[in-house]
């Protein structure tokens, strides 16, 4: 079946962001005084088959482990959900 | 056959949007009379060769991470086989980067500090470059280089138990600092920590940098210390066993 993973991969605390920082200053220089910190990071939407959900669950981990997110500076966390596709789409109600 | 007949043979890996290998093969063939091939990036064998260098450029867009695809293509894994035999790599600025991303090297290269895109001449101080044989055992502790640097993501990044390491294992070989040889904020081009420029494995056979030594190869495009560290490698060779049997 096939699965829907949004990957969160952001910075790990203490890791210097400059591109955070620059967006900070843009929302500050905006009228938002209040913002003091903007951490910036990337969103991935992953669509995929697996057999069933610890079988989806197993294969999104791996791909963070293995591409998706750097140790040395990031940590990933996602969450999964089943997706629908065309053909469940064209069953009628 | 001479002993001037041997000559070093180096394989420049090329990944979809590298940029630099030329260079590095104009250096090698026409520069010091090397024999030099590139190598596509999916090739799997190396071939017969004595040197390997990952060169500058943008391997498949930098998307994701810079280096984070290329890590995976085929010639990475005679790469690192390569290096784990002891052979002699370099990874100049995009070649680092797949070095880190690859785990032959620890660390990451992020964004620069300032976001934007450097390129300029940089100074560079050597240090301990006993631990890097290969590519700098002709230059000394406390040398100052010059070499291009060009890159929009050179801000060496790791933790402080793996920098500390680093430091006492003495493997931060090139710095960035000023003309004088000193270490200063100021001279630091890109935010990087500890001003690391370059850096060596714990065997000291694989040695990242983020400039670019094949583009100070040639006085007239402004310097020729990059050549320092081709003509070590080319001592280094030819003082190992080996280099004897190729000689017959």
């Amino acid at each position: 079946m096939r699965w829907l993973a949004e990957v969160h991969v952001a910075l790990r605390p203490g890791i210097a962001d400059p591109e955070g920082q620059t967006i900070g200053t843009a929302l500050r220089s905006l009228g938002y005084e209040t913002v003091s910190e903007v951490r910036s990071g990337k969103l991935m939407s992953i669509s995929f088959d697996a057999d069933d959900e610890s079988a989806a669950k197993a294969a999104i981990g791996e791909m963070c482990r293995r591409l998706l997110a750097n140790p040395v500076m990031e940590m990933a966390t996602w969450e999964l959900r089943a997706e629908l596709t065309d053909a469940d789409e064209a069953i009628p109600a | 056959m001479t002993m001037a007949a041997w000559r070093p043979r180096v394989v420049v890996a090329v990944f979809p949007g590298t940029w630099s290998e030329r260079d590095f093969a104009h250096v090698a063939e026409n520069v010091l009379g090397w024999e030099c091939r590139t190598l596509w990036h999916l090739e799997a064998e190396l071939g017969a060769c004595d040197a390997v260098v990952l060169p500058g450029g943008f391997a498949h867009g930098d998307h994701l991470r810079t280096g984070a695809i290329a890590r995976f293509s085929p010639i990475m894994r005679a790469v690192e086989a390569f290096a784990a035999a002891g052979g002699p790599v370099i990874g100049s600025c995009n070649g680092f980067q797949v070095l880190t991303e690859a785990g032959l090297l620890p660390g990451a290269l992020m964004r620069n500090d300032h976001l934007q895109f450097r390129c300029d001449w940089q100074s560079l101080r050597v240090e301990r470059p006993e631990r890097a044989p290969a590519w700098l055992g002709d230059l000394a502790n406390g040398d100052v280089i010059r070499l291009p640097i060009s890159h929009g993501e050179g801000r060496y990044v790791a933790d402080a138990a793996t920098l500390d390491g680093l430091e006492r294992e003495g493997r931060v070989v090139l710095r960035y600092a000023n003309v004088a040889g000193e270490v200063t904020d100021e001279a630091n081009p890109n935010g990087s920590q500890r001003s690391i420029a370059g850096l060596v494995n714990e065997r000291g056979n694989v040695l990242g940098l983020m400039p670019h030594p094949e583009r100070a190869a040639e006085a007239e495009l402004g310097g020729t210390d990059g050549l320092r560290l081709f003509r070590s490698l080319e001592r280094w060779l030819q003082e190992q066993p080996a280099a004897t049997e190729r000689r017959l």
